[in-house]
Parts: C-alpha cells; structure tokens; sequence
C-alpha cells in the first residue's frame, strides 16, 4: 500500500539472532493441555536441497473462534528475575516463533484455525535472505478462489499442511528450487 | 571461487554493477526499489536462499488473516529490557548511547503499543553468540538484546553501548560496518519488518554488500540513523535518532485520531 512516506528498507535477520528473537515456548502456541493441539512441522531447505540451519519462522493466526484480534502474552516475561516464563497456559495468542535445528527442522503445537481463514500465515527469515518470505501453511485442499486456487496443482501443494496422523501436519519450506514453495506478496 | 580467494574489488564490481542496473532502470522511468533485492549475489549467502518463482500477489483479499496480526503487552516486556547496560552485575565496556525514534506507517501514523526488539555485537564487534568465532573479547556485563513496546506516539527508546565493527567470511577482508539489528511489527503482519540500523559516517558502507543490497541510495540512507547532539546527555552517553517507517498494508481500522 503505497503512502506518502517511503519504507524503511528490510535487511537479512543474519546468523546471530539465536540469542536474541527465539524464546521459550515459542512454538507451544496452544493452550497447555488443550485437547484439539495439532502439531504443524517441517523442514527448511535452500536451493541444493541441503537444510537452512539458521532461520526463524514465524506464525500468526486466527484462534479457533474466528478472531483475529490476538492477545499479548507470547513472550510473557517474569518481572523479578526478567526470565521467560512461558504463555499463561490459558490464552491463546496466535503467535509463534521458533528457530530451526541443525537439520533445518521446526515444529509449533497450536490449535486448528478456522474455516474463514483455514490456514497459518508462516513468515520466513534467515541468513542470506535480504527480506522476509510470507507463505500460507493451509488446512485444506479446498483452496477459495482466487490467486492461489488458480496455481498449477504441483505448486498449491506446496500451500497444505499435508495431514500425517492425527494432530500432526506436514509442512515443509523450499526457498528456492524444486518444489519451491509458493510465497506471498501483499503490497 | 572459494569466498577466501574471493576480493574486495571482485566483489565491489558486483555491487557496482547491480547499482548501475537500476539507476539506468530508474533513469528509464522505472520506480527505484525501496527494499533490497533476494538475489543480490554480492552477498553469497543469497545465492540459493532466495525464490526464483515470482510471489504471487494476494492483496485483494480483505479477510486476510495477514492484515491482523499478533499483539504485545507489557506482560512480555521488563523494565530492563530497553537498557543493555544494566542487564549485568556490572557496566559493560563501550561508548554509552540511547538510540530513539519513532515507528510509523506509510502514512504517518504512528504505531502504538507494538513490539521492538533488537539485537548487537557489543563494543568489540563480537556477538554472545556460540557460533561467533572472531576473536574480540566477550564482554560479561552485556548480552546485546533489548526490547520495548512504542508508546502513544509511536516513540521507541534503548540505552546500550556503541557495537564494533566484525569481520565474516562472504569474501576475503570482508567487514560488517558497526549496526544494530531491530526487528518490528506493526498493526499488520503483513508490515513485519527486520532490518538493521548502521550510524552516520561509517567508512565500511560502500565495501558492505549486505547495506549496499539496497540498491538506491536515498533508500541506503534511510537505515542511517542521524547523530542528534540534543539527545546526547552531559557525561552521560551520545544521542542517535532513527525513525522507522513500516512497509505493507496497515489493520483496516481507522486511526482514531483521523476521526477529529
Ligand atoms: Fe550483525
């Protein structure tokens, strides 16, 4: 959306962030014990196929009721010893935040998005990526009309969460390649 | 090539060239691009880690989940967080500096109540970091990240020490000029926005191929935060002012104060 001032450009998130972005309960965007937890994995792989060690995947969503509004607490912090205390076990934020392993693997536990917006919004950085990727991991086949319904059936597979067992859901990141993932623009 | 056979003038060629493309392209009519490009070879890393497929466009849709986004409190921040020189028993070594500024939109409007955070080598130039390998003194009085929320006028403020510059390994003599990592989001998750803030006069700018993947200079220049003396405090620390201005659609709810 164009203004009348121009953006502050985007630079590469670069290796070191590991300290800094990731924190603890990152990806365990579900309440603790919620019955309905699906787990939404994957791999992140650069062009030769090999893993991205070093990226940071984020995830925003609506919560199972539709709402988009969110709720703080992601990064719930304790005020006397300034540690990380966790989410509050009761709210659902929908936000994530995980890095990848060594083998370029990530994973958050969260809740089935609602049928309105059937799908994670999964934003992608690392090292070597001078602006962030944002691509969908959806939870249905059943893509709406519209840009993405329209995609060649080999690239809008790279758009589901491809259901593995109960709870647990596929969904791998090709920046670049074969099989590369489809990435989103919403200017 | 292998990136330790690789020269600065090799490299410098690369950029050059890049630069020269789109100014002939602008000079042409073209829009000069505000955002660095994914494929900006100079900077190797680059290389297999961008898209080669076009994005597709999905701005038409205005029940987006993306045009929300996630929301902070104070919850997920302490008092300390905005100053890096006191996360210690003791003062970390360095030159003190506040950095501040405002967070707006395309439009202007500022963004309240939104998540900053950022992260530094410290004042040798090494990050608390396992994977940081150059040999720079760790300092034990600073870790290097930072966070706060914007306030009502969309202002951000840290205390931290002025980083060190960095050698890493994209091609042979390759330096980082000093910069602070900031990372933001606005009332969108489609303005998230991570980039860096670099300080004014930095001899290592043109050599930097991950500041020069900006390819237009008014645009470069905008990641340069400004020396701003009425900010610097008597035997205290230097003042930097850095305002931000995030890209992407913002939440379709009106601002308030356009109401008036
Ligand atoms: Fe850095």
């Amino acid at each position: 959306m164009p203004g009348v001032l121009p953006p502050t450009p985007s630079q590469t998130v670069g290796p070191f962030y590991g300290y800094a972005l990731p924190f603890t309960g990152g990806g365990d965007i579900a309440p603790a014990g919620h019955p309905d937890t699906v787990t939404v994995h994957g791999y992140v792989r650069d062009g030769n196929g090999d893993p991205i060690p070093d990226a940071v995947i984020e995830t925003w969503q609506a919560a199972p009721d539709g709402s988009l509004a969110g709720l703080p607490g992601s990064l719930r912090r304790d005020p006397v010893t300034g540690g990380f205390l966790g989410r509050n076990g009761v709210d659902f934020t929908g936000f994530g935040r995980v890095a990848t392993d060594a083998d370029g693997y990530w994973a958050v536990r969260t809740l089935t998005p609602p049928d309105a917006t059937p799908y994670l919004s999964v934003c992608v950085f690392a090292r070597g990526l001078m602006h962030h990727l944002y691509t969908r991991a959806y939870f249905t086949d059943d893509i709406p009309a519209g840009p993405l319904a329209e995609l060649p059936a080999a690239r809008r597979a790279t758009l589901l969460a491809v259901p593995e067992s109960d709870g647990l859901r596929r969904f791998d990141i090709r920046v670049q390649g074969e099989r590369e993932t489809v990435f989103l623009d919403f200017r | 090539m292998s990136s330790a056979e690789l020269t600065q003038d090799h490299i410098s060629a690369e950029i050059a060239e890049r630069h020269e493309a789109v100014a002939k392209a602008v000079a042409e009519g073209a829009r000069a691009p505000h955002h660095p490009p994914r494929d900006f070879t100079p900077y190797r890393s680059s290389i297999l880690r961008h898209p080669q497929q076009p994005l597709i466009a999905v701005d038409g849709d205005p029940e987006a989940a993306e045009l929300h986004g996630p929301v902070f409190g104070v919850t997920d921040v302490t008092d300390l967080d905005a100053d890096l020189t006191r996360q210690h028993a003791g003062e970390p070594l360095g030159e003190r500096i506040t950095v501040t500024g405002r967070v707006l939109d395309r439009h202007g409007r500022p963004v309240r109540g939104q998540l900053v955070e950022l992260w530094q080598a410290n004042a040798s130039g090494r990050y608390a970091h396992q994977r940081d390998q150059h040999p720079a003194p760790l300092d034990p009085n600073f870790t290097g990240v930072g966070r706060c929320l914007t306030d009502d006028q969309g202002q951000y403020s840290f205390t931290t020490v002025k980083p060190g510059a960095y050698p890493w390994r994209n091609h042979l003599n390759a330096w980082r000029p000093a910069h602070i990592h900031f990372s933001l989001f606005g009332t969108a998750f489609t303005q998230r926005l991570v980039t860096q803030m670099y300080f004014p006069g930095d001899p290592l700018f043109p050599y930097d191929p991950i500041l020069q993947s900006v390819t237009d200079q008014a645009a470069r220049d905008r990641l340069v935060a400004a020396y701003d003396h009425s900010l610097s405090r008597p035997e205290w620390s230097l003042g930097y002012r850095w305002d931000i201005v995030l890209d992407g659609p913002a939440a379709t709810l009106p601002d308030p104060e356009e109401n008036h």
